[in-house]
């Protein structure tokens, strides 16, 4: 499950205007709506969902890295996308810290491996610092992307 | 006398894998104990301790890992996590809210 195949290109945002994990939770689903990923009728639903999931447990991992997700019967295949928050967001993270990268995934109930193995693979690439460092510090959709198939191609690990 | 280095396979059964719910819970408990704890996919070895290296070993249902101990509590602490992991990471907290991720 490589980058390219879940995360939505037109989705990324390098400049979230975010001071909340709500905001910047919404502002990440608006963006899959944004780029066709999602219909509009599933965007708050999408949202809550996401939301209710954050409240079992935080998915701010450490590290300044978070993984909001949930199941979504509207999806047909996983979807995902990236924002990066140079300012940083409370997140209430396992290590206390603002979360500045966030990898957002909307997964078909049916699917559990791909979810699996897309967890498997940002939680590999982030092991590296020089990646997380390079994404953390991209200004730009494009920079992201770059980096996430250069990752891809194994340049990082 | 030098403590061994204690050691369990088990197998994740649970249909939907090792997703960030039962990583987060498996290295909370394995935190929880002071022996150093290590889990082994294949060639892959990863501190049981961080939810992030326990996430890169993307086990799926029926995926076989071995967990690795060292310390004073090691044989409590094995005991402990394959318990978890035979129960499906199942708590009284899970039960009550359904199947989540």
């Amino acid at each position: 499950m490589k980058f390219v195949d879940f995360v939505s290109r037109d989705a990324i945002r390098t400049s979230i205007d975010a001071d909340s994990k709500d905001q910047v939770i919404r502002a990440m689903v608006t963006a899959l709506l944004e780029s066709g990923k999602i219909s509009e009728e599933q965007h708050e639903s999408i949202i809550e969902a996401i939301l209710k999931r954050e409240e079992l447990g935080s998915t701010g991992i450490g590290r300044g890295v978070a993984v909001p997700h949930t199941k979504h019967p509207s999806v047909t295949e996983l979807v995902g996308t990236v924002a990066v928050s140079e300012d940083g967001v409370d997140f209430d993270s396992l290590d206390g810290e603002k979360v500045h990268l966030l990898f957002l995934l909307v997964s078909p109930p049916d699917r559990p491996g791909d979810h699996l193995r897309a967890l498997e693979n940002i939680s590999r690439q982030l092991r590296d610092e020089t990646f997380c460092r390079f994404l953390k510090q991209s200004k730009a959709p494009e920079d992201v992307w770059q980096l996430l198939e250069e990752a891809d191609n194994n340049q990082f690990v | 006398m030098e403590l061994p280095v204690v050691e369990k396979t088990i197998v994740i059964n649970n249909p939907q894998g090792m997703h960030m719910r039962p990583a987060e819970m498996f290295a909370q408990l394995a935190q929880s104990f002071e022996s150093e704890i290590k889990v082994i996919r294949d060639s892959l070895c990863v501190d049981a301790k961080s939810i992030m290296h326990v996430l890169t070993l993307g086990a799926s249902q029926g995926t076989v890992l071995t967990l690795q101990a060292h310390g004073v509590d090691a044989v409590e602490a094995l005991e402990a996590i394959a318990h978890l992991v035979e129960r499906d990471f199942e708590t009284d907290e899970t039960l009550s809210q359904g199947s989540s991720s």
